[in-house]
């Protein structure tokens, strides 16, 4: 057991480490720094002078090691298109990112098992295959198409609900929450449902098949010959068991809601991280670019190391396997 | 199923109507869905290579274009000019029917070039794992799994955004297309290079192998004419759905502004620049490229799905 989380947390360090290669290989090698923070008006004792503070004149894995300090710290320099530190611009934009990616995740998470169990129990019902009709469409459906969908009927057609921004946002600390007002919390409503659509329909169907191999299971039979209400059965058997690969992939999937979140702050101008990335590749704001990357890399292999390592402690298979290998 | 037995006039046969008494063009031959399908899929991938003698207008050449043509709803003449557009015009007063059969062209022309792009590399490595072994394998599958880890329109933006850094500015707009297919097909490659190895790691050990071997046939041979033509069938069937999936990744990158430019529209440019007058009511400017755009993913998708079942052995 020790030995594979060992190991496992090796791994994730050595991705790291080559995620940052590539952030160190973007600052240093896509266009000249010095080029990118000097004006046209320079000197060849500018430029040796910069260079000197800087450190472009060590040898590079000096360089890198340099990089890797300075980024644990959390500093990833300066924006070449805002002039300010990405570290603040990043921790201004964060809080709505984050609150449009737990408010999604939660409606995914939610409104997927409640469906899938639906689903699963009137599997014959006309409601049931309506919804999994529709949960069709919902995959094959491309994300900025559903948002542009959204804005059509909600905002043109019916004029019920704002079709970019944030609304008004209340400053807690430096945390700005569009949680307590009224057009903040109108203004979440569609880019919410875009970002959590398609993580929706992938738990509920998970639900659905797992639901329909445990209720042919010989205890929910055991269960439903004590008389048990189906109620019980449903929920307190049937549901419980279905949970180990519904959390592992559920897990999995919060990562993607941070990389889908580009799309749907794109398509709402919703003013996150995520359209901070997008205007960075247009603009080649490299610092920017290199903090985005390492940013989400470092989200990404914690949440694979976890869920890899809840899977571990859940299915006593695995640890088997990783003796053997 | 039952039409292939063998009638003593086979030789004879043409090759044509061998093909049509296979298995495969009998399970073609019952599925509506494939059938329809493939007929959406050849209608739009012809009208798309035959753009130039389809589109009633060239939108790319600023002669044919009339700024007081804008904004002409389908099948309306116009207020001014009195000219009719099937599908309407855009504010520049471009046909959108001529745009949407140009904008398909490089939609088609990225995912197809990224598809095929990733399948060559993603053969080569997978190959490469499965029959050299050892380090290499270790080394490739290694990546294969970092870059899994990561969701595959993250990856494409991100080296298309390297990529723009790269090039100068003055070849930006140019290379954008080329940029896009290779952004998309090194985002894509791993899953060619996971099922060629899977299969080639059971086809390598099979007698006709060893016997290559055994008569001296380099390794190279071995991998490319003997081992690959038998791993085929999977490779085609993930390649349609990547097909379906590269396109959308193109148009969701340059629905983005991070793909196709404005001078090269893609269906997702036109797209993007059809959402800006959603809430000024021209909303055929949007409405046509997206509902091409859904008819191309859908039906490839639709034919890849009915391929995976009619090249699997066990449903057979």
């Amino acid at each position: 057991m020790f030995a594979y989380i060992v190991r496992r947390m090796l791994q994730s360090v050595i991705v790291l480490l080559v995620v940052g290669l590539v952030a160190f290989s973007m600052f240093r090698f896509v266009g000249d720094p010095i080029d990118n923070m000097l004006g046209q008006e320079r000197t060849q004792a500018d430029i040796d002078r910069l260079r000197t503070e800087l450190g472009l004149d060590q040898p590079i894995p000096v360089q890198y090691y340099k990089f890797l300090k300075e980024a644990v710290q959390g500093n990833f320099g300066v924006s070449y298109r805002q002039g300010r530190p990405v570290s603040t611009i990043i921790a201004e934009r964060a809080p709505a990112t984050l609150e449009l990616a737990f408010v999604s995740g939660f409606l995914a998470i939610t409104m997927g098992i409640a469906l899938g169990v639906f689903t699963a129990i009137r599997r014959q019902g006309v409601a049931a295959n309506i919804i999994m009709t529709v949960s069709l469409i919902g995959v094959s459906l491309p994300t900025f198409l559903i948002g542009i969908l959204l804005i059509y009927i909600f905002s043109v057609e019916l004029d019920l609900l704002p079709s970019f921004g944030r609304g008004e946002t209340v400053m807690i600390g430096n945390w700005s929450t569009g949680f307590l007002t009224t057009s903040g919390l109108k203004a979440l409503i569609l880019p919410a449902i875009t970002l959590g659509l398609y993580q929706m329909t992938l738990i509920m169907r998970l639900v659905r098949s797992e639901m329909l191999e445990v209720l042919r299971a010989d205890y929910v039979r055991f269960a439903r010959a004590r008389g048990l209400s189906d109620r019980v059965i449903n929920f307190r058997h049937a549901l419980k068991n279905t949970m180990v690969p519904v959390i592992t992939i559920t897990g999995l999937q919060l990562g993607s809601i941070i990389a889908f979140a580009i799309i749907t702050e794109t398509v709402f101008q919703w003013p996150g991280v995520g359209l901070l990335f997008i205007n960075a590749i247009q603009f080649v704001d490299i610092p920017v670019m290199a903090a985005y990357l390492m940013l989400i890399s470092v989200m990404f292999v914690t949440i694979n190391l976890i869920v890899d390592l809840l899977y571990y402690a859940i299915d006593p298979r695995l640890r088997v396997d990783a003796r053997a290998t | 199923m039952t039409d292939t037995i063998e009638t003593p006039s086979a030789p004879t046969k043409s090759r044509f109507s061998k093909f049509w008494d296979s298995d495969f063009a009998w399970s073609f031959r019952h599925s509506p869905v494939a059938m329809i399908a493939s007929l959406v899929v050849l209608i739009l991938v012809l009208s798309a290579i035959f753009a130039p003698l389809i589109a009633p207008y060239n939108p790319f050449d600023p002669a044919s274009l009339n700024l007081m043509n804008g904004f002409t709803p389908p099948g309306t003449p116009n207020a001014f000019t009195q000219d009719t557009f099937l599908l309407g015009t855009d504010d520049q007063g471009r046909d959108v029917f001529s745009t949407i059969l140009y904008g398909m062209r490089i939609s088609l022309f990225v995912g197809v070039s990224a598809v095929l792009l990733a399948m060559i590399i993603g053969i080569v490595l997978g190959l490469a794992a499965a029959y050299f072994g050892g380090w290499i394998e270790t080394l490739i599958m290694r990546v294969a799994d970092v870059q899994l880890t990561f969701p595959a329109i993250l990856v494409a933006m991100l080296i298309f955004g390297i990529a723009k850094g790269v090039t100068p500015p003055e070849y930006r707009n140019e290379m954008a297309i080329y940029v896009l297919i290779i952004a998309i097909a090194l985002s894509d490659w791993v899953q060619f290079a996971r099922v060629v190895r899977g299969a080639a790691l059971v086809e390598k050990n099979k007698e006709y192998v060893q016997a290559a071997r055994l008569i001296g046939r380099g390794s190279f041979p071995i991998m490319f004419r003997h081992i690959l033509p038998n791993v085929l069938s999977p490779v085609l069937v993930i390649a349609t759905i990547s097909l379906a999936l590269a396109i959308i990744a193109e148009a969701t990158l340059s629905f983005l502004g991070v793909g196709a430019p404005p001078t090269q529209p893609s269906l997702g440019t036109l797209i993007r620049i059809g959402q800006g007058f959603l809430f000024s009511g021209e909303w055929w400017i949007l409405f046509f490229p997206a509902c091409t755009l859904l008819a191309l993913a859908l039906s490839v998708n639709l034919l890849g799905d009915w391929l995976r079942d009619a090249l699997n052995p066990k449903l057979r």
